[in-house]
C-alpha cells in the first residue's frame, strides 16, 4: 500500500493523464454526470417526500369520510332511490359501536355570500365542531378556534381562511373583533387561520361558525352535510370505513348489502398510494443513479483499455527497463481508481451545487414543490465507495491487458 | 558474463510449422569484451538480442547471465533480472515521450526502487557523462536522433547494470552521430562495461573489439577485429 502515499506514483498517473487530457475529461465528464443525476434525483426526491409530509402534516391521515347518498336496494318496504341523510345521533352510535374510533367529526356546508362593507365573496360556510382543529389543524394566526362555549350558546362568530381574509379585508387589517354579514347576519371575527395542507382532506377554506349556530341559522335541524371518522393509529381505516358504513345501513334502515346508501372517501387509502409512488420513485432513482454510475465507469474502463492499447509500446519499454507486471497492472488500477474518485467527488460537488439552487429557487414559501432537497450523507458515501470499487474492477480489465502483451512484441508495436 | 551453448529457438508458424530461426549458438562472451553480432535480416540476429536481454525464452540448450542460469523465469523475475544486469539500446529510441530527457534517464532506478533524490542525481550524472547536461529539461522531440541515442544510453548505464545490449543502435543515425554514438559505446566499454552491440553495418561492427557473424541460425565466424587485437582482453 505504501506506492498509494508514493509521489512518484502520483506523478506517473499525473504524467499519462496529462498526455490525454481531453479523453480523460470527457471521461471524467461521463463518469460525474452519473453520480450527479443520482444525487440531485434522490435530493428531488426527498424534496417532494418533504413536502407530501408538510402537506400531509396537519392532516390526521389516517382518516375516512363518508356521506349520505341514495339507497340502490329495496329493503323492509322502502324502494330504492331513498335519500339518505346523516344524522347527528349517528356520531354517538359509531363512536361507541365502531371498533378503533378515535375521532367522529361531524360536518355541515353551504355555500353564501360574505360581506365586510365594500367588500364581499362567496364561499363555502362550514358548520364545525372545535374537534376540527384535532383532525385539520388551523394554523391561528390571530385568535382561536370555535370553542365549547361557542356550540354550547349557538354564538353569531366566525373563525376565517386565509384565503377569505385577504378578499375581505385590507393588507395588514387586524380582523378580530370585526363583524361580517353572512346572508344578512352578523358573525364575530374570532380566528383567523393559515391553510397550510392541499386537497384530499375534503373541502376547506372559507368561513367556520358553530356547528350548532349552523343548525339554526340554515334549519338543518339533526342532518348532517358528511362525517369526518378517524382512526386510532395502529388501527386499520379500512376496516373501520367498512364497520362504520354497516352500521348506518343498519342504523338507516338500509339493506346491510347496498353499497350506495352511504358514500366513503379513505383518505388513509389515498395517502398509501402516493407515498406507494414516492417509494417506487425512489427505487427508480437508485436504479437509474446506479445504471448511470455503472455506464461511466464502464466508459472509463473503455478509455483506458484504448490508452493502454495506445500505450503498448511504452509498456514494453517500461518492462525492457525493468518494471515488474505488478507494477504496470496497480499503476493502471490507480489511475482508474483515480478517475473515478475525482469524478464522483466533482459530480457530488455539483450535485450538491444544483439542490442549493433548487433549494433557494423553488424550496420556500408557502407553495414551495420541493421542500429542503437534500441527501444523506451515509447515502452518498455509500454511492462514492460503489464507484471506487467498481472503478477498482473495471480497471483490472485494462490492467490486465496491459501485461498480457509479452514486452518483446510491445516493443515491436508501432 | 554470457555464456551461451547449443541454443535453440523456434517461432510457430500457423498450427504445424515452425521457424527454426536459432539453430544451436555457442557463445561465450566475458566481462568487459565490446562485440558486435553481424548478420543479414533474418539470420537470427535480432532473436539472438531478444533471448540474451531476457526478452524471449529459449526452447532449448543453456544460457547463463552472470553466472546464473537463465530458465523458466517468470514475468517478474525476468523484470528484475533485466533491471540489475541489463541495459537495453534500441535502433528507435524508445524513450517516452511526454517524460524529459532527466525523467526518461531515471525511469530503470524508480523501477529499482531508489528514493526520487538519488535517481535525479544519478540519473544527472549519467546525463552528464553523455554530454548532455543541459538538455535535461527537454522532451525527447526537442532533440536530435543522435542526442536521443544519447540519452537512450545514459538510460542503459544509469541502473549501473552488467550489460549493455545495443539492438542496431545507430540504424537510424547519419554517419556523423553514428560515429558519435560509437565512440560514447567505446568509452564506455573501456571502463569496464561489457557491450553487446547488434548490427549489419561493416563500419560499425569494425569498431567493436570481436565479430560474430550470424547466417541463417547458426554462427558462421567469430573473429577479433584489428582494434580489438590491440585491447587488454585478447593480447
Amino acid at each position: 500500500m505504501k506506492f498509494i502515499f508514493d509521489k512518484d506514483t502520483w506523478q506517473e498517473i499525473y504524467g499519462s493523464i496529462r498526455k490525454n487530457k481531453l479523453r480523460t475529461g470527457i471521461t471524467i465528464i461521463g463518469v460525474m454526470w452519473g453520480i450527479f443525476l443520482l444525487v440531485v434525483l434522490l435530493g428531488a426526491a426527498r424534496g417532494m417526500e418533504n413536502n407530501f409530509d408538510k402537506m400531509f402534516g396537519d392532516f390526521a391521515t389516517n382518516s375516512v369520510f363518508v356521506w349520505g347518498q341514495t339507497t340502490s336496494k329495496p329493503f323492509k318496504g322502502f324502494q330504492e332511490g331513498k335519500r339518505m341523510r346523516l344524522k347527528i345521533t349517528d356520531v354517538d352510535y359509531i363512536k361507541s359501536e365502531v371498533k378503533g374510533v378515535e375521532f367522529v367529526v361531524p360536518r355541515n356546508r353551504t355555500q353564501s355570500l360574505v360581506v365586510n362593507n365594500f367588500k364581499s365573496l362567496t364561499v363555502g360556510i362550514f358548520g364545525d365542531y372545535p374537534l376540527l382543529d384535532k383532525v385539520q389543524k388551523k394554523h391561528l394566526v390571530y385568535g382561536r378556534f370555535i370553542n365549547e362555549n361557542d356550540i354550547k350558546e349557538r354564538k353569531k362568530v366566525c373563525v376565517i381562511s386565509n384565503d377569505t381574509y385577504k378578499q375581505l379585508f385590507d393588507k395588514n387589517e387586524y380582523p378580530i373583533g370585526k363583524y361580517v354579514k353572512i346572508n344578512n347576519i352578523n358573525y364575530l371575527v374570532v380566528g383567523h387561520y393559515k391553510n397550510k395542507q392541499m386537497g384530499g382532506g375534503g373541502p376547506q377554506g372559507g368561513v367556520h361558525i358553530p356547528f350548532t349556530t349552523f343548525q339554526q341559522v340554515y334549519n338543518q335541524g339533526e342532518n348532517i352535510g358528511w362525517l369526518m371518522v378517524t382512526a386510532k393509529p395502529d388501527v386499520s381505516i379500512a376496516q373501520v370505513e367498512a364497520d362504520t358504513k354497516l352500521l348506518l345501513n343498519n342504523l338507516h334502515k338500509v339493506h346491510p348489502k347496498d353499497g350506495r346508501a352511504f358514500g366513503s372517501f379513505n383518505l388513509g387509502d389515498k395517502i398509501k398510494k402516493v407515498t406507494g409512488f414516492l417509494t417506487g420513485m425512489q427505487f427508480l432513482t437508485w436504479f437509474v443513479g446506479i445504471a448511470t454510475l455503472i455506464a461511466g465507469v464502464f466508459a472509463i474502463g473503455n478509455i483506458l483499455l484504448i490508452t493502454v492499447k495506445e500505450r503498448t509500446k511504452e509498456i514494453g519499454i517500461r518492462r525492457a527497463l525493468g518494471a515488474k507486471p505488478g507494477e504496470i497492472r496497480r499503476q493502471i488500477v490507480l489511475e482508474s481508481v483515480f478517475l473515478s474518485t475525482i469524478a464522483g467527488a466533482l459530480g457530488i460537488i455539483f450535485g450538491g451545487i444544483l439542490l442549493m439552487l433548487i433549494d433557494t429557487l423553488w424550496g420556500h414559501g408557502e407553495d414551495a414543490s420541493l421542500v429542503n432537497p437534500t441527501v444523506n450523507i451515509p447515502v452518498i458515501l455509500i454511492a462514492f465507495v460503489t464507484l471506487i470499487v467498481l472503478g477498482t474492477l473495471i480497471g483490472l480489465i485494462p490492467a490486465q491487458m496491459a501485461v498480457s502483451v509479452k514486452p518483446i512484441e510491445a516493443l515491436r508495436d508501432e | 558474463m554470457i555464456k551461451i551453448e547449443k541454443l535453440h529457438k523456434s517461432y510457430p508458424i500457423g498450427k504445424k510449422d515452425f521457424l527454426h530461426v536459432l539453430k544451436g549458438i555457442d557463445l561465450h562472451i566475458k566481462e568487459g569484451e565490446f562485440v558486435s553480432i553481424m548478420g543479414s535480416s533474418g539470420s537470427g540476429k535480432s532473436t539472438l538480442l531478444n533471448i540474451v536481454g531476457l526478452l524471449d525464452e529459449h526452447d532449448e540448450g543453456s544460457y547463463y547471465l552472470n553466472k546464473q542460469k537463465i530458465e523458466r523465469l517468470d514475468e517478474k523475475k525476468a523484470a528484475i533480472l533485466r533491471n540489475k544486469f541489463l541495459g537495453f539500446v534500441f535502433q528507435s529510441f524508445n524513450l517516452i515521450s511526454y517524460k524529459t530527457a532527466l525523467e526518461n534517464v531515471a525511469l530503470p532506478l524508480y523501477y529499482k526502487g531508489v528514493s526520487r533524490k538519488e535517481r535525479q542525481e544519478t540519473a544527472l550524472k549519467y546525463l552528464d557523462k553523455v554530454g548532455l547536461k543541459d538538455w535535461a529539461k527537454h522532451l525527447p522531440n526537442e532533440l536530435s536522433g543522435g542526442q536521443k541515442q544519447r540519452v537512450a544510453i545514459a538510460r542503459a548505464l544509469v541502473a549501473n547494470p552488467k550489460v549493455v545490449l545495443a539492438d542496431e543502435p545507430t540504424g537510424a543515425l547519419d554517419s556523423t552521430t553514428t560515429d558519435s554514438v560509437m565512440e560514447l559505446l567505446t568509452a564506455i566499454n573501456d571502463e569496464g562495461m561489457t557491450v553487446f552491440v547488434i548490427t549489419h553495418e561493416q563500419e560499425v561492427a569494425d569498431q567493436t573489439d570481436r565479430i560474430v557473424t550470424l547466417k541463417d541460425g547458426i554462427i558462421i565466424s567469430d573473429e577479433i577485429t584489428e582494434k580489438g587485437k590491440k585491447t587488454r582482453h585478447y593480447v
